[in-house]
């Protein structure tokens, strides 16, 4: 059954499409704003990464070490800041301000490491496969992938409803001025929530430079996605999200199948059903 | 009424009226430039007026409508790729095709409203770019339009090269001057205060019983159809159309830059800001990412610490309006019937 098998191949991409959302999505719930330079962030953690690997030798998922810690940091301080200047007034301003972050991290990469695409190595595993039965087989990289993306939702679900911070995070979502009458202190937070979705996104774009190959202009694509994603699944819903992403994942890889021009246009064909039909997503929690 | 509550309502001001005499004589000066001047003139004119006219479409919608679309790409590749089907396919002349380039983006520019106006700030955003990015793979993928490689048009080619540029440039003159002249005229009408009113606060218009939905529309509509009629100009200069460029995300950009750094929310901004962004591009385009670089660094310092842009900066200062969309309440008699 080869369509079985381009179904479970959707699913497992899909759960690099739900790591990418799960970033956008937090950063949206936390204080309402959307981040146009998702995608280019995850791919500059991706160089970073390659950079990393270039200096010290090692397999880039134990780079991830490295990386994650440095994209958190670099998120934090961003929000800190720059980014939270720009949430007094209008909504445009974080748009505008991550917008124009975007075209410079991508012309900043290009400059520095040419249009050439790159790629991670993380040696046998890339490209180790189970197969079930003779039609149908699992790889074992983008099966990782799933699972580290329902690890990271676990996690992120338990840090914001069982931790004391998690509660400051939520306080802060539902009334920024009750929140800091309560003493949160919300530049922090806003800072923190940027710093953990871009550590998130940091792993999405690592685990996908090692899965697939990566050039400096792809992060508007994966921003795309993520965004696809989070809208199919409802926005404010996990679970919702991943559902999204493996949604998202599954249409392509049939419109591939299909055709290969087609593939990335059957994606957006579903996005734009859902939107139609169920505007607030599949499983929507919060009201924008 | 007598007396000191005397109120009367001023819409215009010393400085504007002799704004609007000096706008009038550049126009005038700028109709008769294919005349008199060479063609590398009009040829540079050309790219700054259509500048101006794409800058104040999107103006229009994130200025004024609150809606900041990412998309606009989407109408000028519809512009481009409906000159050459009304030219080449059905044979219409170039210049009389391209006013009517506008009226198929406006017709797209329904449905996909009526998607993307269900998502909110960044989404909708995102949202538009994701329409914009399916006519591109339509576009693409349909072998008639010469697929990923795209085509020449034909019809525009032909023609006798004198005759193509000053219609161009005349063209490309009515877009920037039409442009300018609609959007004042739309903000000082009814629908205007409404959508001023709406970029300041959506939720009290709404309770005031103003169509913000209707106004919201027209404004998108409106710069569906000028971005579709300018793209179709800068393609009667660019003569090929290709899917990657002709719907590329970088058009958008360009609008972004320039509203940004002149000003948003103002009809002055983006006129200044197609004049600092048209400058920069003659001056340092050679240096490739970097002067994207900079234009990205531009763009973010004035977004985070002058947000009114160039434009804003000098209206906060001096209070200098050249186009007077604004209703001051005043003490005393009317001086001026408006």
């Amino acid at each position: 059954m080869t369509w079985v098998n381009v179904i479970v191949q959707g699913v497992l991409l899909g759960g690099l499409y739900a790591l990418y959302a799960t970033g956008l999505s937090l950063v949206f719930g936390v204080m309402r704003m959307v981040n146009l330079a998702h995608g280019d962030l995850s791919i500059l953690a991706a160089f970073i990464c390659l950079l990393v690997v270039g200096v010290v030798d090692v397999n880039p998922l134990l780079a991830l070490v490295v990386v994650v810690p440095l994209v958190f940091l670099v998120g934090y301080l961003l929000q800190r800041f720059l980014l939270n200047f720009t949430l007094k007034g209008d909504d445009m301003r974080p748009l505008l301000a991550t917008f124009g972050l975007s075209v410079i991290i991508q012309n900043g990469l290009l400059q520095g490491f040419s249009a050439d695409s790159r790629g991670l190595d993380a040696g046998r595993i890339e490209n180790a496969s189970l197969a079930l039965g003779d039609k149908v087989a699992f790889g074992w990289f983008p099966l990782l992938i799933l699972v580290v993306s329902v690890l990271v939702i676990v996690l992120l679900n338990a840090f914001l409803t069982r931790t004391q911070l998690g509660r400051a995070f939520r306080a802060t979502s539902d009334d920024q001025g009750a929140a800091r009458l309560m003493g949160i202190d919300n530049k922090h937070i806003y800072a923190l929530a940027m710093g953990i979705a871009l550590a998130i996104v940091a792993l999405a774009g690592v685990l996908m430079g090692i899965r697939t190959t990566f050039t400096p202009g792809i992060g508007p694509a994966r921003l795309v996605y993520a965004f696809e994603a989070v809208i199919m699944g409802g926005l404010g819903s996990s679970w919702g999200t991943l559902v999204g992403g493996i949604m998202l994942g599954v249409a392509q890889t049939v419109g591939f199948q299909l055709s290969p021009g087609w593939g990335i246009f059957v994606g957006h064909l579903v996005f734009v059903t859902v939107l139609a039909i169920r505007p607030s997503g599949l499983f929507a929690k919060t009201v924008s | 009424m007598t007396g000191p509550r005397d109120l009367s309502v001023q819409r215009s001001t010393t400085l504007s009226k002799t704004a609007l005499v000096i706008g009038v004589v550049t126009v005038a000066v700028l109709v008769s430039v294919p005349l008199w001047a060479d063609q590398s003139t009009s040829r540079t004119l050309v790219s700054l007026l259509t500048l101006i006219a794409l800058a104040q479409m999107w103006n229009l919608l994130a200025g004024y409508a609150g809606l900041m679309s990412v998309g606009q790409q989407g109408y000028i590749g519809i512009g481009a790729y409906s000159l050459w089907l009304l030219t080449d396919v059905f044979g219409l002349h170039p210049f009389l095709a391209v006013p009517l380039t506008g009226l198929f983006a406006a017709a797209i520019s329904l449905p996909t409203a009526a998607l993307v106006f269900r998502l909110k700030g960044g989404y909708f955003a995102i949202g538009t770019w994701v329409m914009a990015e399916i006519l591109r793979l339509i576009v693409a993928n349909i072998p008639q339009t010469g697929g990923g490689s795209g085509r020449t048009i034909t019809a525009v080619a032909q023609m006798p090269v004198d005759v193509r540029m000053r219609g161009t440039y005349w063209l490309a003159l009515a877009a920037a001057v039409g442009a300018v002249l609609v959007v004042y005229a739309i903000l000082r009408a009814r629908v205007g205060l409404a959508l001023t009113a709406i970029r300041d606060n959506e939720p009290a218009v709404e309770s005031l019983g103003v169509h913000v939905f209707r106004a919201k529309l027209s404004a998108y509509v409106l710069a569906a159809f000028g971005c579709a009629v300018t793209g179709a100009v800068v393609y009667m200069n660019l003569l090929r159309i290709q899917p990657d460029s002709s719907f590329s995300i970088s058009w958008t950009a360009t609008m972004i830059f320039i509203v940004v750094i002149g000003g948003v929310g103002t009809i002055e901004g983006p006129i200044l800001g197609a004049i600092i962004y048209f400058t920069l591009q003659e001056t340092l385009s050679s240096y490739g990412s970097w002067y994207l670089i900079l234009l990205g660094v531009l763009a973010v310092v004035i977004t985070v610490w002058f947000p009114g842009g160039l434009w804003g900066t000098l209206v906060r200062r001096w209070g200098v309006h050249l186009f007077p969309v604004q209703r001051r309440l005043r003490l005393g008699k009317a001086d001026e019937p408006e």
